[in-house]
């Protein structure tokens, strides 16, 4: 009863920071602030959510697998958000600044 | 906490279908591909909590790691060819 409580708050908690995620990648101006929102609330909203998961599960080989999978989204997610802004960078796509923003419609 | 399972994966897919909005409008190339793994990481939950909706956890969760690591692949290749200069779409 209290693990079922404690994965409820945390699958909550989880997607709380899906919902920022999904709102930053449609809002956000750039695609630089965008990265902002994939890298770092997809990564922490993901691990809230199997950690509860994981906790609701209890003691058993498929938990073992969550705890897998949760690590590897913990290094994968911000690892291919870098890549991918990288190749941005040296691809030469200039950062969103004010003055842009106030001359065009932003997008 | 099944029917709250069910609700909060009902959420996560209407999240998803939103997020495709930037996959399909997306400026630049590189929206589209930062949207697409957004796409592929809430699906692979939504796959695990599926698992537990049907209760044949073993199984998904298999499915589910495949789908993390071809996610991770596919951007990290995506990356590399961008990066050398390929052809801006």
């Amino acid at each position: 009863m209290v693990a079922t409580i404690i994965a409820m708050v945390l699958i909550v908690a989880g997607v709380f920071f899906l919902t920022v995620s999904s709102l930053g990648l449609l809002r956000l101006p750039d695609f630089y602030a965008r990265t902002h929102a994939v890298g770092k609330s997809e990564t922490l909203g993901s691990i809230l959510v199997l950690s509860g998961l994981a906790v609701y599960n209890g003691w058993e080989l498929n938990t073992v697998k969550i705890v897998f999978i949760l690590l590897f989204v913990l290094i994968a997610n911000p690892t291919a958000t870098h890549a991918i802004a990288r190749a941005a960078l040296r691809t030469g796509l200039q950062p969103w600044t004010l003055q842009q923003g106030t001359k065009k419609k932003k997008d | 906490m099944s029917s709250f399972l069910l609700v909060v994966t009902v959420f996560i897919a209407v999240l998803t279908a939103v997020s495709m909005y930037r996959v399909a409008v997306g400026k630049t190339i590189f929206d589209r591909i930062i949207a697409a793994g957004l796409v592929g990481t809430n699906g692979f939950i939504i796959l695990v909590m599926i698992g537990f909706l049907f209760e044949r956890i073993s199984m998904f969760i298999d499915i589910a790691i495949a789908y993390a690591l071809l996610n991770f692949v596919i951007i990290i290749v995506l990356g590399k060819y961008f990066d050398r200069g390929g052809e801006r779409l």
